[in-house]
This record gives C-alpha cells, structure tokens and sequence, in this order.
C-alpha cells in the first residue's frame, strides 16, 4: 500500500533483528538505496558501520549477495566483480560498491579514483556520517569544521569538509549526486536512474548519525532535513557535467530562503565546542558553496 | 611436434598462463616483473587472449581485483615483485583465508630501504605466513610449466599459489622453452569450480565479521569460529602436499618433464655433504657440488622447491645418514636466521639427525653468487664442522664488520 | 551427531533476528493512537511517514498500522515525524525510576 502511495519498491531487503544503531540515518538510507537497486545486484562492502548492519557469520540481515573487502579496496573490489561478472557473461549484474566516508574520503580514496579513472561501469555509493563512527567517532576528512571526535577531543577538526563530490567530477565520469535519508524519495528516485547509467557512477549520502553527531536518535531525520534547510547538505545531480538541484534543495535556491547553520549546529553535541569564529566560517563556507551551485545551475 | 622457442622467464610466465586460459588478469608494472603484464597486455589488445585485463593502480588492488574475480568464478592471474608484493601483503592474508585459487608470479627482488631492484628471495620469503603455497622455479621451463601446475593444484585444494622466480637472473635471461601444447593444457586442466556462492540466484555475504566461538546459524547448524576456519586452512595446506607431487606426476607423464614435486637432489646418494637452496641458488649449487666433486669432496644438492607447505618428510627423508649439510639463501629472519636454514632445522628436529647445519646468507640486493664460491664456502664448513662447529651463520662475499 | 559446518570461507545465508530480538533495546515503546492515525482515520493508504522513515522497516503500513515491536529498538523517529502526533514513545517503568 504504501508503494503506490511513495511510487517505490515495496520489497525489504533489509531483514529485521540487525545490528544497525537504534535511529540509524544509514539504515533509512540503505532501504530506499536497495529498493531502488533491486536483486539483479551484488554488493561489496569495506570494514564499516555496514559490515556490522549486514550481520555476523554465519547470519547475514541482507538478501543481496554481498562481499565484503578491506577498508582501502571497495572500488577495487568492484572492479575486480565487474571483471569477474564480465568473464562469466554475467555482466547484467549490477555491481555496487558501498562504503563510509572512511572508505571513500581517506583510505579508499586511491582505489576509487583508479576505478572511476578507468570508467569501470559501477555505482559507488558513500554513505557520509562525517567521520569513523563503527571505531567511535575519529575524524575523517569529511568530518565538518569545529567538530569534536575522539581524535580531535579539545580543539576541534580544523579542517573544513574535503569536497569528494569535486574530486569525483575530476574523474569525467557520467552521473553523481547527493542525497538525504531525510528526503528517502529524492534518494530512491536517483538510485533508479543510476541504475541504468552506464559507467562509474558516484552517490554521496549525508547520513546523520546519533552517536556520532550527538542528539538523540529520534531526531535523525529531523537533523538530516535540517541541514538540507541550511545548506549544509545540498540535493543534487549532475549528469554528463550538467549541473542540476534537485527537491528540497531546488525549491530552497528558487526561492533563497536558506536558514542559518546556527540552526543545525546547536543541535548536537559535536558542535559544543565550536567556536564562534568556526561558526562563522562555517557559515562563509557554505555561503560559498551555495553560490557555487547557484551559478552552475544557471549556467 | 616440439615447439622449443628462446624466451626470458618472464615470457615464460605469460605463456604459462595464456595457455592456461586465465579469464581475469590484473597487474601493476613493477621491475623486473613488468614484461609479464605488457605481455599479457598485448596478447589481449591483439585478440590472443581472451581475458578481462584490469590496469589497476597499485598492487594492493591488483590483489583486490584477483580475490573478487576470483570469487565469481573467473581463473585469475598475476604478477608482481619485492614493494608490489610487500603492498598487497593485506589483501594475500584476504586471499587465502578466502580460499581463493588465485595464480601469483612472484619474480623475487630485494626489498628497501634502501632501494634495490635486483634480485633476492626476501620478498616472498617475508609472505610464508600468508597461507599461500610457494613453489620456486629453477629455469625458464619449470616457470611455464609449474604456472600451468599452480591452476591445476590451487583449484583442487582452494589454496593461492605463488610461482616464484629470480628477478634478472630468470625473468631477463633467455633459455629454451618448450611452450605445452595448448589442447594437452586444456586436457590437463579441468574447469575451475567456485565453492563461493555470489550470485543473485542464492544472496550470501561473504567474508564478514566471524567471532572467536562457534555459533548456530538460522537453521540450527553450529558454524565456525575463526579458530576453526583457520585451522581448514592448515588442513588444506598440510593436505596440498599429495595434490602437488600427483600433480607434478601427472603433468610429467602427459608432457614428459618432471620437475621433482616438493623438492629434488643432484648427486646426492652417496653424498658426504649437502647444499640446499631455493630457485636459481639451487641451480648455481649445482655447479658447485660438480666443482666439489672434482676436488674430491662427494657434494650433492637438495633443491627445496615447494617451501609452503614445508616438505617436512622429504626433508627428514634428503638429510638422513648425512654428514653435514650447508645451506645458501637469498633471505634474512632477522634477528635469526635464514628461514629455509630455520625451517629446515625445525624439520629435523625430533627425528635424531643430529647432522651440523651451516647457514650462508648470499646474493642479497642482487650481490652476484658464483658457483666457486659456494664450493670454497662448502670446504671452509667443512673445515669448521671437522673442528666441532656444529652450528654457523656466515654472510657470503660481504662486509661483516664494522 | 552434529552436523560439521561444510563452509571453507565464511559464507552467511539471510535471516531475521541475527542480533537477537532487538525490541530488547529500547528504553521506550511506541504506542499507536488509531484515533489520530490519518490512514485509519480517513480508511484508505495516506501519510504513511511512519513506515517511510522507519529506520528497521518494521512498521506494516495497513489500516491500521502496525510495529512490530519485536524488533522495534524504540528509536522514536515514527514518533517524532507523525504530523498526527498518533505516535507516543511510553518511557518503560525501570527507566523512569
């Protein structure tokens, strides 16, 4: 009933009594990303919050064939299924990849760049909860300015956000977007038309997560809508270098009604730390980044 | 009808596995293994070999590449050396606890820092605890012909093997090689039958989190622990043993040559003094125990050439009733020994032989080994062991003070 | 005789429950007002947010609705993103104290 209702998939791939935190953002996200992606796929996954939802031997909480990898090797991992597949004749098999921030940003960034340079015809998904949050919350490089982690305790990430979604367009690849478990439609319906894009094609999800950022679980789509309202997160597409906002985010530009970071900041315990020079930096960041986008989609 | 052509070691490793039939290939250039890979690569780009072949970049996805092709079904092939190996030390530990028939060249070369890029067995060497097999080559034949071996033994046992080779001295040098004939090869070798289970016909996850106990699965079944699915490996390694000299065996009695299964001897029957080593050292003593023998020393060789698993009982079996036994090789434990000197120590260990073992460490960074200097390293042991020194580690033709 | 397991590499087959009956983790159970449930109230497919941001997939979008509250973990989400306010997470006793 509800499929008709959202138009999705109806089919849970995602089997009940898993190890996936109460209120994860990952978990809203992973059953729309499956539900768009269907059985025809063969998953393959790093060292991650992931492994953990997908279970422990000898049981697994996922019915999509998966293998997990290294934390450095989930592109090439997919690459080598896509050889692999290609070798066996079974090439009709949709291979994804699904990895952290962790496993994209950092560790797994050579991999991906390798996979991508080559046009390996593959979806790699990151799920970005902005930092190592299967270890306990250490920073990543996708771990926001003015956040408190385990490795940065006192002083805060210094860093702002590394921008993975430039470095991806670097790879002259045909299809990236972003998306939010807070708008799960705006996700499925991208995941659809990745499916059917040939080549490596790269989907950012900004995953709010409780223990890691600091509020309480049932505030995780709330958070993750909030920072859409912001700009903090922003929903796009952009297909063969076309660049184009999508829902929530697309409304927000044609009417430029952002609200102030301040908002989403103060509403997790990361933050409590930031300075407010970072918020005001932060605040410029984005500012920056959002009229960034502005122009591209007026272009 | 013979078709003997003058081809490197390299070349040699490429043959092997295009007639083969490899499905996957994936490599990264790495000196001296390279030409293995722009071999392949040509042969692919020309239409010779019909093979997926995946110009990664590292070698710690090269390996990546090979364990997940491997996992679908495809046979997999690749090549590498000294810090190309040493990178993807990961994903051979990933490999073998797979239970993956994964073929590596390894075309041995010394290890930095600081750099070298000639020719000692450290790379390999240093991976013994991965769980993979280790046979090493002595000419340019046993290359093409073990890489052939390697898929037939690999995919009986759902172990990974490392052909290995030494770097310049085989890979660079051109010797005559008999190329198999391609339909005996495919005769010779079945099929390659996945026990892994990835397809959307029967989702599984594979390889994730395994705890130290045992535990039920849905159906009741007690599964595994860690322990225990390691301890199949051992069980496999141990048992690779048999499926290596049949094998061996086979392969001689449809292409005529016999490459001496776990490990072979020259002259040594009535022989007063062993040599031991691995690869082309072996071959080289060789030379040396002729050269001792003219001088009247009765010299033999026992060439090791399956290190992994240890051929514990043709050891025991090689140094029975001998009065000493010298071993050159082209590694270091340090902080301890030569590992083939350990683990040759080790293998007699209990049986009462109580023979003195002497260990040379030689030929590291590519240091040149010449068979008289194996022979005068042999008669100053021999001098030793006359005069009570049971036990020696001397460092051939270096600097050893400082 | 105990079956061996017959695995070389560790290969898990799908199943519910693999860490357990989850509806053993919450602090705090979500109880359903039918009254102000707009699928019940209107008596046909609407609104439905419960079952769209259900994190476990474990809310049966029907009329009326239903958690499954054997693996509910009591995030509180359903609760929190109802524009009916239908939804309450009721604190458990022990927790309260």
């Amino acid at each position: 009933m509800p499929e008709k209702l959202f138009k999705v998939n109806s089919e849970e791939y995602i089997l009940p009594g898993n190890r996936a935190c109460s209120g994860c953002g990952l978990s809203i996200a992973y059953r729309y990303v499956l539900k768009a992606l269907r059985e025809n796929t063969i998953l393959t996954l790093p060292a991650s919050c992931l492994t953990v939802l997908h279970g422990l031997y000898p049981i697994t909480s996922v019915g999509i064939p998966c293998l997990n990898c290294t934390f450095a090797s989930t592109a090439a991992s997919a690459s080598g299924l896509v050889a692999g597949l290609a070798a066996m004749n079974r090439s009709d098999i949709t291979v994804v990849a699904i990895a952290g921030d962790g496993g994209t940003f950092d560790i797994g960034i050579q991999a991906l760049s390798g996979a991508a340079e080559r046009g390996t015809d593959f979806i790699f998904v990151c799920y970005d909860n902005e930092g190592y949050m299967n270890t306990g919350t250490q920073r990543s490089s996708a771990t926001p300015m003015g956040a408190l982690t385990t490795t940065t305790p006192v002083l805060t990430k210094q860093q702002n956000k590394k921008d993975m979604m430039k470095i991806m367009e670097g790879h002259d690849i045909p299809y990236l977007a972003t998306c939010s478990p807070a708008f799960p439609i705006d996700l499925y319906d991208k995941f659809v038309k990745a499916k059917r894009i040939k080549g490596t094609r790269y989907v950012q999800i900004a995953t709010p997560c409780p223990p890691g950022w600091v509020f309480p679980p049932k505030d995780t789509v709330k958070i993750g809508r909030l920072a859409v309202e912001t700009g903090i997160t922003v929903l796009y597409e952009i297909e063969n270098g076309k660049f184009r906002f999508t829902g929530r985010s697309k409304t927000l530009a044609e009417k430029g009604t952002r609200a102030p970071v301040v908002n989403f900041v103060e509403k997790q315990g990361r933050y409590k730390k930031m300075s407010m020079e970072q918020l005001g930096q932060f605040q410029r960041w984005v500012d920056g980044k959002w009229n960034e986008y502005l122009r591209r989609a007026e272009a | 009808m013979s078709n003997v052509q003058i081809m490197t070691g390299n070349s040699a490793a490429a043959w092997g596995a295009r007639l083969s039939k490899v499905q996957v290939v994936s490599a990264y250039p790495i000196t001296p293994s390279t030409s293995v890979t722009e071999t392949i690569a040509n042969w692919v780009e020309r239409g010779e070999l019909k093979a997926e072949y995946v110009r990664v970049e590292s070698e710690h996805s090269v390996m990546t590449v090979c364990v997940s092709a491997s996992t679908v079904g495809a046979r997999v092939f690749t090549s590498t050396s000294s810090h190309g190996l040493l990178y993807m030390h990961e994903q051979l530990h990933w490999a073998a606890g797979s239970r993956l028939p994964i073929v590596l060249c390894c075309v041995n070369r010394g290890v930095g820092a600081p750099w070298s890029i000639f020719n000692d067995q450290q790379d390999s060497i240093a991976q013994r605890d991965t769980g993979w097999i280790q046979i090493y080559c002595r000419d340019n034949q046993e290359i093409i012909d073990t890489v052939i071996q390697a898929y037939r033994i690999a995919e009986q046992v759902y172990c990974p093997v490392m052909v290995c080779y030494d770097g310049f001295v085989l890979s660079h040098t051109m010797m005559p090689v008999e190329i198999p004939d391609a339909e005996k090869v495919c005769e010779f070798l079945p099929p390659y039958k996945p026990h892994t289970i990835l397809s959307p016909e029967d989702p599984r996850n594979i390889n994730p989190v395994i705890f130290p106990w045992q535990r039920r699965d849905a159906e009741g079944v007690l599964r595994d622990g860690y322990m225990d699915m390691r301890w199949k490996l051992q069980h496999a390694l141990e048992g690779s043993r048999d499926v290596i000299v049949h094998t061996c065996r086979d392969y001689a009695e449809l292409f005529g040559r016999d490459h001496g299964g776990m490990l072979w001897s020259y002259r040594a029957d009535d022989a007063e003094v062993l040599l031991a080593g691995m690869g082309s050292l072996a071959t080289e003593a060789t030379m040396a125990a002729d050269l001792l023998r003219e001088g009247g020393i009765r010299a033999g060789v026992v060439g090791i050439r399956v290190y992994r698993p240890f051929p514990r009982e043709e050891i025991r079996e090689a140094f029975r009733n001998i009065p000493a036994i010298v071993i050159f090789e082209k590694n270091i434990s340090y902080g301890y020994e030569g590992a083939l000197c350990a683990d040759i120590k080790a293998a007699l260990y209990g049986t009462g032989i109580q023979t003195p073992v002497h260990n040379y460490i030689a030929g590291l960074g590519g240091r040149d080994v010449k068979a008289t200097e194996l022979a005068e390293a042999t008669r100053s042991s021999l001098a030793a062991i006359a005069a009570g020194k049971k036990e020696q580690q001397t460092w051939l033709n270096c600097v050893t003070e400082l | 005789m105990e079956i061996k397991d017959d695995n070389i590499s560790a290969m898990c087959k799908p199943s519910i429950g693999e860490a357990g009956k989850t509806g053993d983790w919450r602090d705090a159970t979500p109880v359903i007002d039918h009254g102000k449930c707009i699928a019940s109230v209107k008596n046909r497919p609407a609104c439905y947010l419960c079952w769209l941001y259900c994190p476990e997939g474990i809310v049966k979008a029907g009329i009326p609705i239903e958690i499954d509250l054997n693996y509910c973990k009591g995030c509180g989400i359903c609760a929190e993103e109802c524009p009916a306010r239908a939804i309450t997470m009721v604190m458990h006793e022990e927790v309260k104290k």
